[in-house]
C-alpha cells in the first residue's frame, strides 16, 4: 500500500476500481434485464391472462340478517332499508372541506361528525364510512343533484338493524355494531373471512353475538366487469345471497316487559326459566340500555354516559354479577343433607340462638333462638343455627361437591355472548364455589391458602366466599322444580332455516339427571311452599290463587372498603342485596326464577314482590299497574346477613 | 445598450456555468418519465401528484444549483459536523423516537417530525471522503478500521430502528468510499466470505416481518393478501406489459388499483406495464448513462476526497435503482427504497438533486484546485 503516497498511482488505482464498478453495474443491469425478459417476453402470456382476470371483479352482496322474534312471534330485532350518505376517505383529498360543503346541502350535526371520526379511526381506510344515516327522500334528491361536486361521496341503500321494542330485553338480545379489527381477527380465526366480505356489522353482545353465524347468512357475489376507472360496466354473473336464519326465542316479551317494569328504578336481575326445558322466559338486568344506539356506531357522548353511570347499565347482572346467595342457599343445603344422609327430615335441633365453634360464636338472628327446629321449620323460618350445625357436620368438601353438581359456581353455557372455539359461552362469570382447592388457587400466601373450619359455618347460610350469578341460582331452582332433571338455560327455542323453512330445535335433551330421591325433593319443596304460606314470603304471596314455592335471602354488602364515598348515595349502597328464588305452581312448575335486587334490603322486602308480579302475569295473565312496591313491614326472618360475634 | 446586453450575458453565463449539462439532461429525462408515470398512477384518483412532483423539482433544482456553485472543499468542510449531527439525532431517535408502524424512525420536533437517517445518506459518503482525504498521506489498515467504525455506528443505529432499506443505502454509500479508497481485495473477499458464513446467524437477528418478506419472495403465494400481494400484483403488471407495453394511461393493473404504492415505491410496475420491455430498456440506459457520467466525473476529479465522493454518489444511484427494480420485479425482498428521480417524494428528490449538485461542483472544480 506504499503506492498511496503517489497521487498518480493513486489515480490509477481509482480508475481501475471505477472501471471494475462500471462492469459490475452493467452486469447487475443485465440481471435485471434478464428478469424483465423472463416476465415480459417468456411469461408474457401467463401474466397477460392474469391481468385480464384482474379486470373482472367480484362484488359481494351482503345477505339480510336474520330476524329475532319472541316465543309468541313478537319481533325483537329486524332490518329496515334506509339511505345513508357515505364518504370513502381514500378518494377524498380534503375531508374537512368536503364535509363542510356537504353540511350546506344536508343536515349534518356535530354528533354525526364525531361519529364519523370515531368510525374512521376504527375502519380500514379504503372503506366507505357513513356521515349521515337515514336520509329522507328529499335529502337523497338534493344530494343527487349535486353529486358531481362530491367525488368519493355516495348515497347508498343499506339495511339497518332495528330493535323495535327499544330497551326491552337488551341484555338478552345484545346489539350489532361495525366490525372492528378485533372482530376481524375473530372472523379470521373461524375461517369465515370470505363470507364477511362486504359485511360491515357484526353481533357484539348477547344473542346477536352468540348466533352471529346463524343470523349472518351467506354472502352472495356479483361478477362484474370493471372499466379502467374501476367502475362496474356490466354484470356477468350473479349468485344471490342467502338470508340469515331467523331465531325464535323462548323469551316472552310481555313477561319481560312486566318484569323490567316491576324493578322500577332499582338495580338488579331476574332470570325466569321454564323448568321442563331450560328455556328462559325472562332475562332482566336493570338498568338497561337502548341497543339501537349502537347500530350506526354509538356517539361518544352516549357511550360516555352509558359507561360512566354509577348504575352500570352495560353490565349484565344476570350473567356477570356474582352475589352471595344468602338464605336462598338453605333449601339446597337441606337437600344435600338429606341426599348424603347428614340429616333425617324429622331430626330436630335445639336452637339456643347461637352456634359456637372454638372461640367463635355465630349468632342466629332471633334472640333466644327458634326453639326446637327440624328441617321443615329451618327453611320456613330461615333458621341460621340449623345450617351452622349442618355445615359443620357436612364439611366443606361435601357441600362443594353437591353444589357443584347443581351447577353453582360453573358456567351454564347459556347461549349469550361470545362462544370460544369449544362452543362454550365466554360472556358469563363463573362465580365462586368455595372449596379448600379453590382457596389454594385463589390466594398466594400459604397462611391464606388454608381452609379454616370456621369458614365452613358461614358457607352453610349462603354467606362467606359463596358468590353465584342470578342465572346459576335460577338454573339451580329450576332443576329442583324439575325434580333433578337439569337443562342448560337457553334463550333460543328454534332456528328457522331461511332456505327451506325447517325448524331446528335447540336443546331437546336434558343436560344431566341428578338422581335425587323424590321423597327428599318433596320435603324441600313442601317447606318452600310453606315459606310463602306461613314463613318469610307470606306477605308477598298473600291471596295468591296458586301455590308458589320460594325462599327469601339477603346478601351482605361488605365491599365498601376502598369504594368511593358518595354522600347521599352511601346510605342506599350500604343496604344489603335482596334475593328470592321461587317456582310455581308448586305441584307442576311451569316457571322457576331467581330475583336479585341490589341494595334492596332483605329478600322478602323487595325481591319477593317482584316474583309475585311475574307469577301473577305468567300464570294468571294479570297486568300490574306499576313497579313492585317495597314491603317495609316484611317479616325479616333469619335471612338477613350473618351476625358474627367474637369472644 | 450594449453594456446592458453584456451584463445580462455575463449574469446568464454566471448562472449556467456551474451546471453540467449532460448530467442535468439525463436526470431531467428520468424525472420527466417519472412525472408522466406519477400522472398515470394518480390522476384518476382526485389526487394527481404530478404537479406536486414538479414543484418538488423546482425546490430540488435551486438547491442543486446552489451546491453546484459551492466548491467541494467548502462542502467537505461541513462533513464532520453534519455527520456528528446525524449520529446524535440517530441516538436521540433510539432513545426518544416516535414509534410508527412498529419501527422507530422519527424524531418529534413539536410541530413537525424528522427522519435523521435521511441526513446520513449524504453525511456518510461526505464524512468518509473527508476522512480519507485527511489521512491521504498515510493510508494504512488503521485508517480503514476507523472508517469501518464510522460506517458501522450509523448503520447499526438505523438497522435497529428497524429500517433495513435505509441502513442498506447508507451502508452501501459508505462502503463504496472505502472500496474506492483502495481497500485490499483480500479483505473484501474475506468480508464477503464472512458475511456468507454469518448469514444463518443474521437471519435470527431479523424481525419477523423482515423474515416474512424474504420468505414471501421465495414463494409469493404463501401470503397472497399480505406482502406477497405486492409482489404478485407488480409481477403481473410488468409481465402483462410485454415487449411494447399497453400504452400510456392504459395500464389496467394501475388504474384498477391493483398495484400498491403505485406512485412511490412500486412506480416502476406502473411504468413497466405501460411501456413494456422497450421502456425498461430506455430507463435502464438512462440510469446507466447517469452512473457512467458520475463515474467519469469521479475519474477526472482533482483530489482524493472529491474522487471518492463522486464515485460513491454514482454507485449509490446504482444501489437505489437495483434494489428498487429488483424488489418490484420480484428478485429482491420488499424494502422501502424509491426509484431515484422517478418515484414521487419531495425529500428523496431534494436529497438526490443535492447529490447531483455535488457531482457538478466536483466537475466544475476539477482543474481549479490542484495540489
Amino acid at each position: 500500500m506504499g503506492d498511496f503516497h503517489n497521487p498518480e498511482s493513486n489515480l490509477e488505482l481509482f480508475r481501475f476500481r471505477a472501471g471494475f464498478a462500471a462492469i459490475a453495474v452493467l452486469l447487475a443491469f443485465m440481471l435485471l434485464l434478464a428478469r424483465f425478459v423472463w416476465l415480459q417476453v417468456i411469461q408474457h402470456d401467463y401474466y397477460r391472462t392474469r391481468a385480464e382476470d384482474n379486470r373482472i371483479s367480484l362484488v359481494p352482496i351482503v345477505p339480510n340478517r336474520g330476524v329475532i322474534v319472541d316465543r309468541n312471534g313478537t319481533v325483537l330485532a329486524r332490518n329496515y332499508s334506509a339511505f345513508t350518505l357515505e364518504i370513502t376517505p381514500s378518494r377524498v383529498s380534503n375531508l374537512e372541506e368536503t364535509i363542510n360543503a356537504l353540511a350546506e346541502l344536508i343536515d349534518i350535526q356535530p354528533k354525526d361528525r364525531k361519529r364519523f371520526k370515531r368510525l374512521m379511526d376504527e375502519a380500514k381506510n379504503f372503506e366507505s364510512i357513513p356521515i349521515r344515516t337515514r336520509l329522507s327522500d328529499e335529502e337523497v334528491a338534493k344530494f343527487a343533484a349535486h353529486r358531481y361536486r362530491f367525488p368519493g361521496v355516495d348515497v347508498k341503500a343499506r339495511l339497518f338493524r332495528q330493535y323495535p321494542l327499544g330497551q326491552l330485553a337488551s341484555h338478552a338480545l345484545g346489539y350489532i355494531g361495525r366490525i372492528t379489527d378485533r372482530d376481524l381477527e375473530w372472523i379470521k380465526e373461524r375461517e369465515q373471512e370470505a363470507n364477511y366480505k362486504g359485511t360491515e356489522h357484526i353481533g357484539k353482545t348477547g344473542i346477536e353475538q352468540h348466533y352471529e353465524f346463524e343470523l349472518h347468512g351467506k354472502t352472495g357475489y356479483e361478477e362484474v366487469e370493471i372499466d379502467a376507472g374501476g367502475r362496474a360496466v356490466r354484470s356477468l354473473k350473479r349468485i344471490p345471497p342467502t338470508s340469515g336464519n331467523n331465531l325464535t326465542l323462548t323469551l316472552d316479551a310481555k313477561l319481560q316487559e312486566i318484569t323490567e317494569k316491576a324493578f322500577g328504578n332499582r338495580r338488579g336481575a331476574l332470570v325466569a326459566i321454564e323448568p321442563s326445558t331450560g328455556g328462559i322466559l325472562a332475562l332482566v338486568s336493570t338498568p338497561t340500555f337502548d341497543p339501537n344506539l349502537f347500530v350506526d356506531g354509538i356517539t361518544p357522548d352516549n357511550w360516555k354516559e352509558l359507561n360512566d353511570s354509577p348504575d352500570k347499565p352495560m353490565v349484565n347482572r344476570a350473567l356477570n354479577g356474582a352475589y352471595p346467595p344468602g338464605s336462598t342457599f338453605k333449601p339446597f343445603m337441606a337437600l344435600g343433607a338429606l341426599e348424603m344422609g347428614y340429616r333425617r327430615p324429622e331430626q330436630a335441633i335445639a336452637d339456643p340462638g347461637y352456634f359456637r365453634l372454638g372461640n367463635h360464636t355465630f349468632m342466629d338472628d332471633k334472640k333466644g333462638g327458634h326453639g326446637m327446629v327440624n328441617m321443615h321449620k329451618s327453611i320456613v323460618e330461615s333458621c341460621n343455627t340449623y345450617y351452622f350445625m349442618l355445615a359443620n357436620d357436612m364439611g366443606i368438601e361435601a357441600i362443594s361437591r353437591f353444589m357443584g353438581e347443581l351447577g353453582l359456581g360453573q358456567r351454564t353455557n347459556i347461549d349469550l355472548g361470545k362462544k370460544n372455539k369449544a362452543g362454550e359461552s365466554e360472556s358469563e362469570s363463573r362465580g365462586v364455589l368455595p372449596s379448600p382447592e379453590w382457596k389454594k388457587q385463589r390466594f398466594k400466601k400459604p397462611e391464606q391458602q388454608k381452609w379454616y373450619a370456621g369458614e365452613t359455618i358461614s358457607i352453610g347460610i349462603g354467606q362467606g366466599y359463596n358468590a353465584y350469578t342470578p342465572l346459576q341460582l335460577a338454573q339451580a331452582v329450576a332443576t329442583l322444580a324439575n325434580n333433578g332433571v337439569m337443562y342448560r338455560p337457553h334463550l333460543v327455542r328454534h332456528i328457522t332455516d331461511s332456505r327451506n323453512g325447517e325448524k331446528r330445535l335447540i336443546e331437546p335433551q336434558p343436560l344431566k339427571v341428578l338422581n335425587w330421591k323424590q321423597a327428599h325433593i318433596d320435603i324441600v319443596k313442601r317447606a318452600m311452599v310453606d315459606v310463602n304460606k306461613s314463613g318469610t314470603g307470606t306477605r308477598a304471596f298473600a291471596g295468591a290463587p296458586y301455590e308458589a314455592a320460594g325462599k327469601t335471602g339477603t346478601a351482605q354488602v361488605f365491599s365498601l372498603r376502598g369504594a368511593k364515598y358518595e354522600s347521599g348515595r352511601l346510605k342506599e349502597r350500604l343496604r344489603d342485596h335482596a334475593l328470592f328464588i321461587a317456582f310455581a305452581p308448586a305441584d307442576k312448575p311451569t316457571i322457576a326464577l331467581a330475583v336479585l335486587v341490589e341494595n334492596g334490603g332483605f329478600g322478602a322486602q323487595s325481591a319477593a314482590p317482584i316474583a309475585r308480579m311475574v307469577f301473577d302475569y305468567y300464570l294468571l295473565g294479570k297486568i300490574p299497574g306499576g313497579p313492585a312496591a317495597e314491603d317495609s313491614d316484611a317479616v325479616e326472618g333469619d335471612d338477613h346477613p350473618l351476625k358474627e360475634a367474637t369472644q | 445598450m450594449s453594456d446592458w446586453r453584456h451584463r445580462i450575458r455575463y449574469w446568464l453565463h454566471q448562472a449556467v456555468a456551474p451546471i453540467d449539462w449532460p448530467l442535468l439532461a439525463i436526470a431531467v429525462a428520468i424525472l420527466t418519465l417519472g412525472v408522466m408515470t406519477i400522472n398515470s398512477a394518480t390522476f384518476f384518483n382526485n389526487s394527481n401528484r404530478a404537479p406536486d412532483q414538479i414543484a418538488n423539482f423546482a425546490v430540488a433544482f435551486v438547491l442543486m444549483w446552489l451546491v453546484a456553485r459551492t466548491s467541494p472543499q467548502n462542502l467537505l468542510r461541513f462533513a464532520p459536523p453534519l455527520y456528528l449531527l446525524g449520529v446524535v439525532l440517530l441516538v436521540l431517535v433510539f432513545l426518544f423516537g416516535i414509534r410508527i408502524n412498529g419501527s422507530t424512525r422519527w424524531l418529534s420536533l413539536g410541530i413537525t417530525r424528522i427522519q435523521p437517517s435521511e441526513i446520513m445518506k449524504i453525511a456518510m459518503p461526505l464524512m468518509l471522503a473527508w476522512y480519507f482525504q485527511k489521512h491521504e498521506a498515510a493510508l494504512g489498515l488503521r485508517q480503514y478500521a476507523v472508517a469501518a467504525v464510522l460506517l458501522a455506528v450509523p448503520f447499526a443505529l438505523i438497522a435497529k430502528q428497524p429500517d433495513l432499506g435505509t441502513a442498506l443505502l447508507v451502508g452501501a454509500a459508505g462502503f463504496y468510499v472505502i472500496f474506492f479508497a483502495g481497500l485490499s481485495w483480500y479483505i473484501i473477499g474475506g468480508l464477503i466470505a464472512a458475511g456468507a458464513a454469518a448469514a444463518p446467524f443474521l437471519w435470527h437477528l431479523l424481525h419477523d416481518y423482515q423474515k416474512q418478506r424474504i420468505l414471501t419472495l421465495i414463494d409469493p403465494t404463501s401470503d397472497p393478501l399480505g406482502s406477497g400481494y405486492h409482489i404478485i400484483q407488480a409481477s403481473i403488471a410488468i409481465g402483462a406489459g410485454g415487449v411494447v407495453g399497453k400504452g400510456y394511461l392504459n395500464g389496467t393493473q394501475t388504474h384498477l388499483e391493483f398495484i400498491p404504492e403505485r406512485h412511490t415505491d412500486f412506480i416502476f410496475a406502473v411504468f413497466s406495464e405501460e411501456w413494456g420491455l422497450l421502456g425498461n430498456l430506455v430507463l435502464l440506459t438512462l440510469y446507466l448513462l447517469l452512473i457512467g457520467r458520475g463515474l467519469m466525473i469521479a475519474s477526472n476529479a482533482a483530489t482524493l476526497s472529491t474522487r471518492l465522493l463522486a464515485g460513491a454518489i454514482s454507485l449509490s444511484f446504482f444501489t437505489y435503482v437495483f434494489v428498487n427494480m429488483g424488489m418490484v420485479s420480484g428478485i429482491l425482498p420488499v424494502v422501502g427504497v424509491p426509484l431515484p428521480f422517478f418515484s414521487y417524494g419531495g425529500t428523496a428528490l431534494v436529497t438526490l438533486f443535492f447529490c447531483i449538485g455535488v457531482l457538478m461542483s466536483i466537475q466544475n472544480h476539477r482543474m481549479l484546485v490542484k495540489k
